[in-house]
């Protein structure tokens, strides 16, 4: 099953044509995932990595199928193509771009809101490392040999915090349904809550993991909501115990701003919604290892 | 992005917002002429730093006469202002702002900032100004008036009526004070702003509505469509590391600890300096060196890391995901090559081709401690500082 992405997932590519686009679309490809085409606004009719090239994702949509997208954009032109791609049906996308404006976010998040629900797009990111359903689909920038096929659902901020607990779970032999990067921004399109709810109703998926950090009401929000509706089991681990209070760590959502964002105080509303901690990054594979065994 | 008081009352002016009249000044006698030119016999000094709570810190001194004016502005230029805020190092005075004295009737507080919980931007108001928004949603909570503003309309007339009615204002201040907030939610919308606080906004003895203080940030995503803006960065504001590191496209926040970071991720960079802390160690910054780890990358994180006094061992940590350990580790011997480093080096290699990346540290003539595990590196990294 897996949630978001699967083995037939119709992928295109926003911003193909382009440098990292490309180079992105060539790893995806290679891993298995169906990318079908790609958009650059200006280029339709191309063909490049042997795939069709749009000039606007409704176009390629209605031509091709595709479901899902993945937004290779530059920062100033991606939130126009994030809603670009709510208004053309895809249903899942993946905004990697770093340094998308907050004021636009607020707007996407917005523009989004006026489909209904069933018909509203999943969007993950931005500046994030995407989405793998490993065996099935990659739809991301992460290296996806380091993902074993399983059982333990992932969702969190990082990237490479995302890879470390990766290749723990690999080394003891544990594997993932899908693993979701939300990203490090303020405003993301979707929260660690909307991957929980996904997470809970897919029979694949028997543990959840969320890797979080200091910054933002997200992991508290997620906290409150595993507590009444997530039956499967939740491990936790929280980056930034270190960090001081008002500079912002890497990420533009990384800091402490307000009472429940260090830290130290999320992860006791974690402990306090049932969630098993991790207590230091280095043990995050041995904490789903034991969690998982007594499922 | 900050800026200074005396910049972010002019854009609240553009915008509307009534403000004192005032004057920037880099000396005594500029102080002293600024005052002049104001005329009256009441002048507030005001030291600009980057910071809040520049009162209690004696950043803001009354004055009766020009020469008081003038010693005032004597004794804050150049000198170092420790607010609560500024952490211990405190701030310098460069400049001083010189306003003509207003006459306060009642003092209120507004503040915008983005609500992350609801992703919209949130109006806060309070009759309890002159305090810390801290303060007051401690001490005075039931005066915080609290009003969500619909991005992709703005904020409408009726809002900035409903929050001028709240706060107990007469009549004839209504639609001043309505104003003033419309002209601050204006300034915040469309500047790319992250917080704009006006603390206190006034009223007066004749009944207008006055920002006496204000305070600005604003989204460096956003300051490439805004370079007016980006202009007003004042680099004097800022730990010179962090400006230099930043100039050079590094992630870089200083600590107060003696192990030095240098890491890919941001997420995987706080990890590592839980790790160090639970080792028994303190980490020294906070380095992501990003995705594409250049040899010209490194060598620009080894002279930022290895030329700081604090640090007396460098860790190492890089998860390759789609650039790869072989890369990484050429790009840290090429880049020892031309810097050399006095303190011990723990390397950590992990993820994509570590295998080649790690021959490659081998065979090379550097001299390193190497590591396995996020642990062990923390581990290790504090062994090297005891044994020093």
């Amino acid at each position: 099953m897996a949630i978001l992405i699967d083995k037939n997932s119709k992928i295109i590519v926003q911003g193909f044509t382009g440098k990292i686009g490309t180079f992105h679309a060539e790893e995806m490809m290679e891993y298995g995932t169906n990318v079908v085409g790609g958009v650059t606004p200006g280029k339709g009719g191309q063909t490049h990595l042997d795939k069709p090239v749009f000039n606007t994702v409704k176009e390629a949509v209605e031509e091709t199928g595709a479901d899902s997208s993945i937004l290779f954009v530059p920062p100033a032109f991606a939130a126009d193509s994030a809603m670009e791609a709510a208004d053309a049906g895809i249903k899942t996308l993946v905004a990697i771009t770093d340094g998308i404006p907050a004021h636009d976010m607020i707007k996407v998040k917005r523009y989004m809101r006026r489909y209904k629900n069933e018909d509203r797009m999943t969007m993950v990111g931005p500046n994030c490392a995407g989405v793998i359903s490993p065996g099935k689909c990659m739809l991301g920038i992460m290296p996806g040999h380091i993902y074993n096929e399983g059982n333990v659902g992932v969702i969190g901020r990082s990237g490479t915090l995302g890879y470390e607990a990766a290749q723990q779970m690999k080394d003891l032999d544990i594997g993932i349904s899908t693993s979701v990067g939300i990203g490090g921004d303020p405003i993301n399109g979707s929260a660690f809550r909307d991957h929980l709810e996904k997470f809970e109703k897919d029979d694949e998926t028997k543990v959840i993991l969320m890797i979080g950090e200091i910054g933002g009401p997200q992991e508290a929000e997620a906290a409150e909501y595993a507590k009444e509706n997530i039956s499967k089991p939740v491990v936790a681990y929280i980056a930034g115990l270190t960090a001081p209070k008002g500079k912002r760590m890497g990420h533009a959502g990384a800091i402490v701003s307000a009472g429940g964002e260090s830290a130290a105080e999320k992860v006791e509303i974690l402990k306090n919604a049932g969630i098993t901690i991790a207590k230091n990054p280095s043990v995050i594979g041995e904490t789903v290892a034991s969690v998982l065994s007594k499922v | 992005m900050n800026i200074h008081e005396y910049q972010a009352k002019e854009i609240l002016s553009k915008y509307g917002v009534s403000i004192p009249k005032g004057g920037i000044a880099y000396s005594p006698e500029n102080a002293k002429d600024r005052a002049s030119e104001l005329g009256g016999e009441m002048w507030v000094v005001k030291a600009q730093i980057h910071s809040g709570a520049r009162g209690k810190a004696g950043g803001i001194i009354v004055c009766k006469s020009l020469q008081e004016v003038s010693d005032a502005a004597n004794n804050l230029l150049g000198k170092k202002l420790v607010t609560n805020q500024t952490g211990p190092e405190g701030k310098t005075v460069q400049r001083i702002y010189i306003e003509e004295g207003t006459d306060i009737k009642k003092e209120f507080y507004l503040g915008l900032v983005f609500d992350r919980s609801t992703e919209s931007i949130m109006v806060v108001a309070s009759s309890a100004g002159g305090m810390s928004v801290e303060e007051i949603a401690q001490e005075k909570p039931e005066t915080l008036i609290k009003t969500k503003i619909e991005a992709a309309v703005g904020m409408q007339a009726f809002q900035a009526r409903e929050i001028a009615f709240s706060l107990g204002l007469d009549a004839k201040a209504i639609s001043r004070c309505a104003q003033a907030i419309l002209g601050a939610y204006k300034a915040f919308s469309t500047s790319d702003a992250t917080m704009v606080e006006i603390n206190p906004l006034v009223l007066t003895g004749d009944d207008h509505i006055l920002a006496l203080d204000c305070k600005m940030s604003f989204d460096d995503n956003a300051l490439y469509r805004n370079e007016a803006l980006a202009e007003l960065r004042d680099k004097t504001q800022e730990d010179p590391k962090e400006t230099y590191a930043a100039d050079r496209g590094l992630n870089y926040i200083a600590l107060d600890g003696d192990i030095g970071n240098i890491i890919n991720g941001a997420g995987l960079a706080m990890a590592s300096m839980d790790m160090i802390q639970l080792a028994g160690g303190k980490p020294a910054n906070f380095l992501d060196v990003g995705g594409g780890a250049t040899p010209e990358k490194f060598v620009k994180a080894f002279k930022l890391i290895s030329g700081d006094p604090n640090v007396k061992v460098i860790l190492i940590n890089i998860f390759a995901g789609i650039n790869r350990c072989d890369w990484v580790a050429q790009g840290i011997v090429d880049a020892l090559s031309s810097i050399q480093i006095t303190q011990p080096l723990v390397i950590r290699l992990a993820g994509t081709n570590v295998d080649e990346g790690i021959k490659i540290l081998k065979d090379s003539k550097i001299d390193y401690i190497e590591a396995f595990t996020l642990e062990d590196a923390a581990n290790k990294a504090v062994k090297a500082l005891e044994s020093l």
